[in-house]
């Protein structure tokens, strides 16, 4: 059933267009004028941020944290990039580097970037298309982590990831200095190829920029702020770029405090009492369990709880017994009490149980769990009986079976309460706590041996190939390697089919391929390769002075846009 | 200088029943000063008091309180004053946030509250208790093995054997204790052992037991070393050599039984020193492995609830200082009844 609007002249249709576009103006302009306002009587002062530890490599190409990619945000742009505004508005992808999003041609193999003129690096320089296409070739000299899966489509990716030296990307990325364009041919259509592009690995760097991996060294970048010192066992300092105007408040607004100064370190007690004290402005890290009663309770007003696309779950190896039997992996699923999961994690208020693989309000995700005491939309309690029949069935019961999780106190307290599942369901379980700053990694190498371990993911960009493809495709999976990120060592050629349609779909119809990735979702949770848990929500502390608190769906607070005075 | 003996025998205040009394041999004498000392008896009833509740662990868990301590109970609901109530309660002021384990109940179940997995805390640090004790014979065991064959090999044989012992010893010693310790527990709990058909796995006790075991030897060691060489040069093992007494003999007679007294002083306060060992690797998560349970496991369990519920940590705090302190009294005590020279001051 659709609404008729027939009875609209072509005059009126006119006239009410033109009444649109004036208001439309009018808002901007009313907008604009808030915004001169507020900035006006907030712009200035020292932000002081703080997280347990810092994220590794300041280079944007390379680092690969939620924790990084939060602050590139105000440092760094691309070609396109996900709008700097509050809830799902910053799903959306708007021109950043580029004047406008361009019109696929040649079959969607295409896209011709006009660059915009004036843009200006921290260092001086003024962007051109030459700095673009040492960008693009620079992502595969520096062999960043998303390099062959994000940019292999390239025309000319697959002669850069054999000889990174020599990239040059011929005929793949073109740039034309005189016209002030720069041409993108691709090998085949891709749906979420400028979802790869507005994320931090394809920023615009200028062209001299190191082609190694910059460590500790800041790298100019066209944001409104750029890194003046980074010490990862001390302190990041972001301070105005001096050369910066203005150029898209949808894409890099201009932002508030004249300082942000990230201090690496202190603990999450420390920090939460920093905070209170007025010390601090904001932890990155969750507060700590035993603190969220008494912040919960004396600071509501500083507290902020927002979702995120994101699941934590218990990769199962599906190449190692026991988990080489689907029973034994619907068995946990069925086993898992995700109410008592979601209490370790800080209670209903911060989670939310789940048995499907695409989160929440996810594009594909449709409402179904199997693994629950009565089949339905969502989870409501485990079927421990279900769950020790299948055992019983599977044979295996007395194994052993280790569980590996991350050495933190949430990470740690799932592992154990895994581990005891799996001693009630007649394994012989035990749980082994790894330093964080290895366990993903060790986690994902076959060499390693693990059986069921703890893992997080969240989302690189709102598709739900970002977490189908990546996590359970064949192609995610290589043995033997610490990048193999389909931990389960799952392959079923069936489900990479309906994924591959899906992906085709996008490019044509959306919904359609929506449609398939619920499919795939469901199919893979009918073969178990993994137990998803639950989906956790951000928690964000501040300071009681820190105003215009922003969450973007996409990337978190946006720091830029708070302010502190 | 004082012949202790004859001043004791000449005393004119000993009754003269005393005086008669045939003189009795060391280990009764030092059994007499020990009995003498409050504060060593006040030691002894306490380690054995912590022996016996850390034994009784299986039975106050089925009897007592009800509850398989290794299991996680986050679902679980309790009796308190005729109300049932959960186990992990869930916050209801402002937003909300936060789970919280019941704190001390001071009843049978849950007396110490409960720990992040809604396990009994008063039924964990009994089994904890087990564990650690276990941990800190065994190893205190291993080390004054390895510390008396390679202490007295050194000492009495010296020439090439002392010099290769004195050495490996040197090396031992150069590692930090606790850096030596933390790199073997991080290999060998990741990959466990595996020598020919033996395999011990990352999750035995065998290897806290082993790790605190060996990097102490060189602590003992070398003072055994000291004692072998200076009895080696005694008048009454140059008479025996004199004689031609064969080595082992001496080895056997004379110098092991000077040894050993040494031996036993070290033996409680080893066992101090490995408790804390285990307790810190544990807490570092590269000791005891879940589900087992030590005392340091249950500091780390509690190290996330100090503001809210600190009987978890401060439990099994407590009861490693009880233990630490009366080995440590017992030990002092028992080197003032077994150390001659301390007896002649």
């Amino acid at each position: 059933m659709g609404l008729n609007f027939s009875f609209l002249t072509r005059k009126t249709g006119q006239l009410l267009a033109g009444v649109l576009l004036a208001q439309t103006a009018l808002c901007s302009a009313a907008l604009a004028e808030d915004r001169a306002e507020l900035m006006a009587k907030h712009r200035g002062g020292t932000m002081t941020l703080a997280a347990v530890s810092a994220a590794g490599t300041i280079d944007p190409m390379i680092n690969y944290t939620a924790q990084f990619w939060q602050i590139y945000q105000m440092t760094y742009d691309g070609l396109v990039k996900f709008k700097q505004a509050g809830g799902t508005d910053g799903f959306e992808i708007v021109p950043a580097i580029a004047e406008a999003i361009p019109q696929a041609e040649n079959d969607g193999k295409t896209y011709v970037f006009k660059i915009r003129k004036g843009i200006m690096f921290s260092n001086g320089k003024e962007v051109t298309p030459s700095d673009v296409l040492a960008s693009f070739q620079r992502i595969f000299k520096v062999k960043g982590p998303t390099t062959g899966s994000f940019y292999g489509g390239i025309v000319g990716a697959d002669k850069c990831i054999e000889a990174a030296e020599t990239c040059t990307l011929e005929g793949g990325v073109i740039a034309d200095d005189a016209a002030g364009t720069v041409t993108i041919n691709l090998t085949a259509p891709d749906a979420e190829f400028f979802s790869k592009l507005a994320v931090p690995h394809a920023s615009i760097l200028p062209a001299d920029a190191p082609l190694a991996d910059a460590g500790t060294t800041p790298i100019p970048g066209t944001g409104a702020y750029f890194f003046e010192s980074y010490n990862p066992n001390e302190q990041l300092v972001m301070k105005r770029n001096p050369h910066f105007k203005e150029w898209s408040v949808d894409a890099q607004p201009d932002g508030f405090a004249d300082e942000v100064i990230y201090k690496f370190g202190l603990t999450e007690e420390a920090a939460i009492n920093a905070i209170i004290n007025g010390q601090l402005d904001w932890l990155y890290d969750t507060p700590p369990a035993d603190r969220l009663p008494e912040i919960g309770s004396k600071y509501v007003s500083q507290i902020k709880i927002d979702p995120l696309a994101a699941f934590w779950y218990a990769p199962m190896n599906t190449n190692l017994a026991p988990f080489n039997d689907v029973r034994v992996r619907q068995a946990v699923n069925y086993a898992l009490d995700r109410d008592s999961l979601v209490g370790l994690f800080g209670g209903e208020v911060l989670a939310q149980p789940t048995c499907q693989i695409l989160p929440p309000d996810f594009p594909g995700h449709v409402d179904d769990c199997i693994y629950t005491k009565e089949p339905g939309p969502t989870w409501a309690e485990p079927d421990m009986e279900k769950a020790m029949q299948l055992v019983e069935e599977s044979g295996t019961k007395g194994q052993k079976v280790t569980v590996i999780a991350e050495d933190n106190a949430v990470a740690r307290g799932i592992g154990t309460y895994i581990q005891s599942v799996l001693s009630e369901l007649g394994y012989d379980a035990s749980m082994k706590a790894v330093s964080p700053n290895i366990q993903f990694t060790y986690i994902q190498n076959t060499n390693n041996n693990v059986q069921i371990s703890i893992s997080q993911w969240y989302m690189d960009y709102p598709a739900a190939s970002n977490f189908l493809n990546v996590l359970l495709s064949c192609a995610s999976f290589t043995p033997g390697s610490d990048s193999s990120v389909n931990m389960s060592g799952y392959c079923n050629k069936d489900l990479d089919a309906t994924m591959k349609d899906a992906m085709t779909l996008a490019l044509t119809d959306q919904n359609a391929a929506n449609a398939k990735w619920a499919e795939a979702d469901k199919g893979f949770m009918e073969q178990a390769p993994m137990a998803p848990l639950f989906t956790p929500k951000s928690v964000n502390f501040t300071s009681a002075r820190l105003g215009n608190y922003l969450f973007n769906k996409q990337n978190r607070w946006i720091i830029s846009q708070s302010w502190v005075q | 200088m004082t012949d202790a003996s004859n001043t004791v025998l000449n005393d004119p205040a000993l009754p003269a029943a005393a005086a008669a009394r045939p003189a009795s041999g060391p280990w009764q004498r030092s059994w007499r000063i020990l009995k003498r000392d409050r504060a060593t008896l006040l030691a002894a009833a306490v380690l054995i008091l912590i022996i016996l509740s850390s034994l009784a662990a299986p039975f106050y868990a089925r009897y007592v309180s009800g509850t398989d301590p290794f299991r996680s109970n986050l679902s679980a609901r309790i009796t308190i004053d005729g109300k049932r109530t959960k186990v992990m309660q869930a916050s209801t002021e402002g937003l909300g946030l936060g789970v919280t384990p019941i704190g001390p109940t001071w009843g049978a179940q849950y007396m110490l509250g409960a720990d992040t997995q809604g396990r009994d805390v008063a039924a964990r640090l009994l089994y904890g208790g087990r564990n650690s004790l276990l941990i800190a014979a065994s190893s205190t065991a291993i080390c004054l093995f390895f510390a008396a064959v390679v202490g007295i090999s050194a000492g009495f044989f010296g020439g090439a054997v002392d010099k290769v012992l004195s050495r490996i010893l040197d090396i031992l010693w150069a590692f930090p204790v606790y850096l030596l310790a933390i790199s073997l527990s991080i290999v060998f709990i990741s990959q466990g052992i595996v020598i020919g058909p033996v395999e011990i796995t990352g999750d035995s006790l065998l290897l806290p037991i082993f790790i605190i075991g060996i990097i102490y030897v060189p602590y003992v060691a070398r003072p055994v070393r000291g004692r072998v060489l200076s009895l080696k040069e005694s008048e009454f093992v140059l008479a025996a050599r004199g004689l031609g007494i064969p080595a082992w003999r001496i080895l056997v007679y004379d110098i092991l039984p000077n040894v050993s007294t040494m031996l036993i002083v070290f033996v409680p306060l080893m066992m101090g020193l490995n408790i804390i060992t285990e307790s810190s690797l544990s807490f570092l998560s590269i000791g005891v492995q879940a589900p087992d349970a030590s005392w340091g496991t249950i500091i780390q369990d509690g190290q996330t609830l100090l503001y809210t519920r600190p009987a978890v940590a401060l439990a099994p705090g407590i009861a490693i200082v009880l233990t630490v302190l009366s080995l440590n009294v017992l030990g002092d005590s028992l080197r003032d009844a077994l150390d001659p020279r301390t007896k002649l001051v």
